[in-house]
């Protein structure tokens, strides 16, 4: 078989299906139990260091903070 | 030392662009190395200049500089951008614009890519060179990365805007709608764009936040998948390297695919997800409070990203396409509809609890109209991307009017508020200089695209119904003539439309200008203290 032809099954099979499953697995990952609350720190970024950036140590108390 | 090294390859490349100046082949190709000689040469002296000057940067702060320098270069770019749209509408109007003293120059076929490269890529463009640069620096808590790369990339991308233009008029293009720009302004522009790449990802690598904030995804995407789609589509081999002609590699209906798949995408990924990342950011901060709903946003971005980039071959029914890729592509652009609207309401659903504001604040006013547009022309691009409308639609003035409210109503709209948002804030005032200019700017744009958009659909379903006619012998009834003088109370209704858009432009100039000049500082005790 020529490359074209390999490639097109290849497209056609394993790709399609390994796409189309990426697709549903997002959807499947955003709704993970803990999600809600993790989106809700993520959605206030906008809102903090508005001036300046962190300072180094204020990153290390966030990472733990949205572990936690 | 780094400096030295600056100043010999700029060196360089004056006597380089000197030399293909002398062997020039074509005007453009003349004008195009001067350009680059000067540009290089003034490049030299400010670099010389500064020699002396202390280099080390300061971390603590954002880099604002090159976002001043963005916000300044997007309303002046818009402004040249929508006065050529204008004008080249009233060509159309009245032919006897396209002046006999200009011919060749500055007749509507001339001016058409200039206008469209300018509002997309020079205002569209640098609205989003400077959001991007402000929003991933506030979302990453973090300087942009990289020093002074920031401004290279701010420059660069003004010398491309200068070059394609300058070209454009003397009759250089690829002729491919949306890449008219010739072999050497294509392979700066990919220099540029992996700089800015570099100034993104870095940026965003050294983040303070755990999580990359959604408007970042956008832009990544943006600026990735606009950067495939510009090496693919634009695969062409020079006549000479002193000339600007080049050749595709490309042929036939393989090139027309090409180009499509990249047009599309350009809409997509420029116009689309560029200015998402722009909504997702300045929306909330505007109305004071978070996004509607993370989680829709999540699935809004893989969705779309996941459905945009196969409904390229909708532009192209009834043609040599095979009929399977001109089905696929219709079957894409209609499913694209869904994340649409799911990123619609998302923005418009983020007021939610606030929407008192829209009757006090015509800043989030021009935001909502913003994102109401874009649901609008979301709608109406899969409507025409069927294939029975399209054959009604396809090569009327239809497809402009779509093309603009989406262009004019949720780019430029959207871009407006962020400009609104960012003069403040940039230049430390406390408030913009008029509100009441604003809302003559909202009402002014608005009453404008609808003129627009409304003049474009009657022509366009007239032109269209008028081309299929056909008597009871089978005969085609109206000439291509009859059409065009048919239209010509649209193209004034059209042209007026433009007029007000643009007068509103203006007048928002004025009042940003107005706002950085004569408001007061913001004074210091305003500074809120450190989260946590």
């Amino acid at each position: 078989m020529d490359l074209y032809s390999i490639l097109r099954e290849f497209a056609d099979s394993w790709m399609l299906l390994f796409l189309t499953l990426f697709f549903v697995g997002v959807f499947v990952w955003v709704m993970r139990p803990g999600s809600t609350r993790q989106y809700k720190d993520t959605a206030d970024i906008p809102f903090r260091h508005e001036n300046k950036p962190a300072a180094d140590d204020d990153t290390v108390a966030r990472y733990e903070e949205v572990r936690s | 030392m780094w400096d030295y090294l600056k100043l010999v390859i700029l060196g360089v490349i004056a006597v380089l662009a000197a030399i293909a100046a002398n062997y020039a082949r074509d005007v453009a190709y003349l004008v195009n190395a001067l350009t680059v000689m000067a540009a290089a040469a003034i490049t030299f002296v400010v670099v010389l200049r500064g020699m002396d000057e202390d280099k080390s940067i300061d971390t603590s702060e954002y880099m604002d500089g090159v976002v001043r320098a963005g916000v300044i270069a997007t309303a002046f770019w818009g402004v040249v951008g929508f006065a050529a749209g204008t004008f080249i509408a009233f060509q159309l109007a009245f032919p006897a614009l396209n002046f006999e003293w200009a011919q060749g120059y500055a007749n509507f076929g001339r001016l058409r890519p200039l206008h469209t490269s300018a509002v997309i890529f020079a205002f569209g463009g640098n609205a989003l060179l400077a959001s991007s640069f402000y929003v991933v620096q506030r979302t990453s808590a973090a300087r942009l990365w990289g020093g002074n790369l920031a401004w290279f990339v701010f420059w660069g991308f003004q010398l491309v805007i200068v070059l394609a233009a300058t070209g454009y008029l003397l009759g250089a293009t690829q002729g491919k709608e949306y890449a008219e720009p010739e072999w050497y302004v294509d392979w700066w522009l990919t220099i540029v764009w992996v700089a800015y790449l570099a100034v993104f990802l870095g940026t965003i690598i050294k983040r303070k936040e755990p999580h990359i904030y959604v408007a970042n995804w956008f832009y990544l995407s943006f600026i990735v998948t606009v950067a495939m789609l510009h090496l693919v589509n634009n695969l062409s081999i020079p006549v000479s390297i002193f000339g600007s002609k080049s050749v595709q590699v490309f042929a036939g209906v393989q090139d027309a695919m090409t180009q499509w798949w990249y047009g599309h995408n350009a809409v997509g990924f420029f116009l689309t997800a560029g200015f998402l990342g722009m909504m997702y950011y300045f929306v909330p901060k505007q109305a004071e409070r978070p996004v509607y709903s993370y989680k829709l946003s999540i699935i809004h971005f893989w969705a779309l990203i996941f459905l945009y980039i196969w409904a390229g071959p909708h532009h192209l029914h009834y043609t040599a396409l095979p009929d399977w890729a001109s089905t696929l592509g219709m079957v894409f652009s209609i499913m694209l509809w869904m994340p649409s609207w799911g990123g619609m309401i998302n923005g418009l659903m983020t007021l939610s609890g606030a929407w008192d504001k829209l009757r006090t604040d015509p800043v989030i006013r021009m935001m909502v109209i913003s994102v109401g547009f874009y649901g609008m022309s979301t709608f109406e691009g899969p409507m025409m991307s069927i294939k029975a409308v399209n054959s009604l639609s396809h090569y009327t003035d239809w497809t402009i009017g779509h093309v603009h409210s989406g262009a004019l109503g949720w780019n430029g709209m959207i871009t407006f508020g962020a400009l609104y948002f960012l003069v403040p804030k940039l230049w430390n005032k406390e408030r913009l200089y008029s509100l009441s200019m604003v809302s003559w700017h909202f009402w002014l744009a608005t009453i404008g695209i609808v003129l627009y958009a409304s003049a474009m659909w009657v022509t366009g379903i007239m032109e269209g119904l008028m081309w299929r006619e056909v008597d009871a012998q089978g005969f085609l009834v109206n000439s291509f003539a009859d059409t065009v003088a048919a239209k010509f109370p649209m193209y004034v209704v059209r042209g007026l439309g433009g007029v007000l858009f643009l007068a509103g432009a203006v007048i928002m100039c004025i009042n940003l200008w107005k706002t950085v000049t004569s408001v007061e500082g913001k004074s210091p005790a305003a500074v809120p203290a450190p989260a946590e």
